[in-house]
């Protein structure tokens, strides 16, 4: 796993050096090779300081049209912004369409904006397994901000709240009807709400809807901002909000915790992802025997998965 | 690397005419194979294809055009990825081409072109195999 070969080394080196084909090869090792993926995380070594904003809603809100104005937005300040859309693998057939450059036409041909595209290849939650690498992999590059942008999601994928340091929900007009359902799951993981699409019939409605929910809760609500993502219309107040939340804002210690609570995510997820590689790949035949004489009635479930996890064996912690 | 990682296919339409119809099946018939497709929508300047394709990492890009522009932007797309040291990604689309013009194209390093009513297994497999042959002759890194 921490072979650094003299390939990874040199990738690093160009990734730091920013070049464009070097980063994007980068990517693709941190979501396909699960052997120079690690190495090259690990030779980069990133501090994990530039801004993480994460970007979700339920589906047709307007996340894209958002995070492209909003990457607008930071680079009129002079800021070089590495973008990651992630949209749906399919679970039957592994495939996926990634359209949301469809979205961000307004940011090519600027070389201090690196788009890429995520499929979430089984992982659920509303990401990528690769994202957090692959924002390492953008910050090395010197991007800074990162926005991530999460699929369209329904109530309670929120894994975007490990993966940022701030996230906004975006809503539109038509979605209020689901917000009751929404409470406990998508509007709590917003620090900004957002009401896209302001120029809609109901936006009002909705942004009533909102506050009427959030006022119920203990803690200190999220502001709902009002933004016409496709003019850039309320843009630059969303930016402002999302800033006065991050890193540098008056009470960084949250952003510290969730950093701190990142970290330990991705040691939990990498440890459980190799734990069960490695498991399945010497238990795996037994898995598909079991199987088959579960489905003929010779053998309980129970006593199956006995036969595999007898007594928790082999999971104590070293 | 290993080489069960999905292949991935941006699929472009180039230039001003809007007929994207072609470009959706092919791109969602890709999907279904079980590829990753970078869809980036209507009227997209060689430029912009190329920087997209670049950041992606894809391994093919597929155009689709209808405007008899293909004798230019096929060459220039193709100019422009080999410019940026990606000559190994595999070009390749679909159109209203005529057998004439995909000859010439071909000879400049082109892939196949395939025009209205190829069965989509046909270009399924194309990808896959040209892709798969590509992979193996070593991709830089």
């Amino acid at each position: 796993m921490t072979c650094t070969g003299d390939d990874v080394r040199d990738l690093a080196a160009r990734v730091v050096a920013r070049d464009g084909r070097a980063l994007a090869r980068a990517l693709t090792w941190v979501e396909s090779d699960v052997h120079r993926g690690p190495a090259l995380v690990e030779a980069l070594r990133v501090p994990g300081r530039a801004f993480r904003v994460g970007a979700t809603g339920p589906p047709g809100a307007g996340k894209s049209t958002l995070v492209a104005a909003l990457a607008v937005a930071w680079r009129q300040a002079g800021a070089r912004v590495g973008v990651l859309a992630v949209d749906p693998s399919s679970p039957f057939h592994g495939g996926a369409l990634l359209g949301d450059r469809i979205r961000m036409q307004a940011l090519s041909g600027d070389t201090d904006v690196f788009i890429r595209s995520l499929a979430t290849r089984g992982a659920l939650g509303g990401l990528a397994s690769a994202v957090h690498d692959a924002a390492d992999v953008l910050e090395a590059a010197g991007f800074d901000p990162i926005l991530i942008e999460t699929v369209g999601v329904g109530q309670s994928e929120v894994e975007v709240t490990r993966a940022a340091d701030v996230t906004v929900v975006v809503l539109a007009p038509g979605s209020g009807d689901v917000i009751q359902g929404m409470k406990a799951g998508l509007l709590e993981a917003a620090d900004v709400l957002v009401v896209n699409q302001d120029d809609r019939d109901g936006a009002d409605a909705l942004v009533h809807a909102l506050e009427s929910a959030l006022e119920l809760r203990a803690i200190q609500p999220p502001p709902v901002l009002r933004t016409v993502a496709t003019v850039g219309r309320g843009v630059e107040a969303l930016r402002d909000a999302l800033v006065a939340r991050g890193p540098g804002s008056a009470a960084p210690e949250v952003v510290a915790e969730r950093r701190r609570a990142r970290a330990a995510a991705r040691i939990t997820a990498a440890v459980d992802a190799s734990r069960a590689r490695e498991f399945w790949r010497r238990a795996g035949a037994l898995r598909e025997d079991l199987a088959d004489q579960v489905v003929a009635g010779r053998l309980g479930l129970a006593e199956a998965i006995a036969r595999l996890a007898p007594d928790e064996a082999g999971t104590e912690a070293p | 690397m290993s080489d069960e990682r999905p292949i991935r296919v941006l699929v472009a339409k180039a230039g001003l005419d809007g007929h994207d119809r072609g470009a959706k099946v092919v791109a969602a018939a890709l999907r279904d194979a079980g590829c990753e497709v970078v869809y980036t929508g209507l009227r997209q300047t060689p430029e912009q294809i190329v920087e997209a394709a670049l950041q992606e990492d894809v391994d093919a890009v597929g155009l689709s055009l209808h405007s008899g522009a293909h004798m230019t932007l096929f060459p220039r797309v193709l100019e422009l990825l080999k410019a940026a040291g990606a000559g190994d990604i595999l070009l390749t689309g679909g159109g209203i081409i005529p057998a004439d013009d995909a000859a010439r194209l071909a000879e400049m390093g082109v892939g196949r072109l395939f025009g209205p009513g190829t069965p989509l297994a046909e270009l399924v497999t194309y990808v896959r195999d040209e892709v798969a042959r590509r992979r193996a002759a070593g991709r830089t890194t």
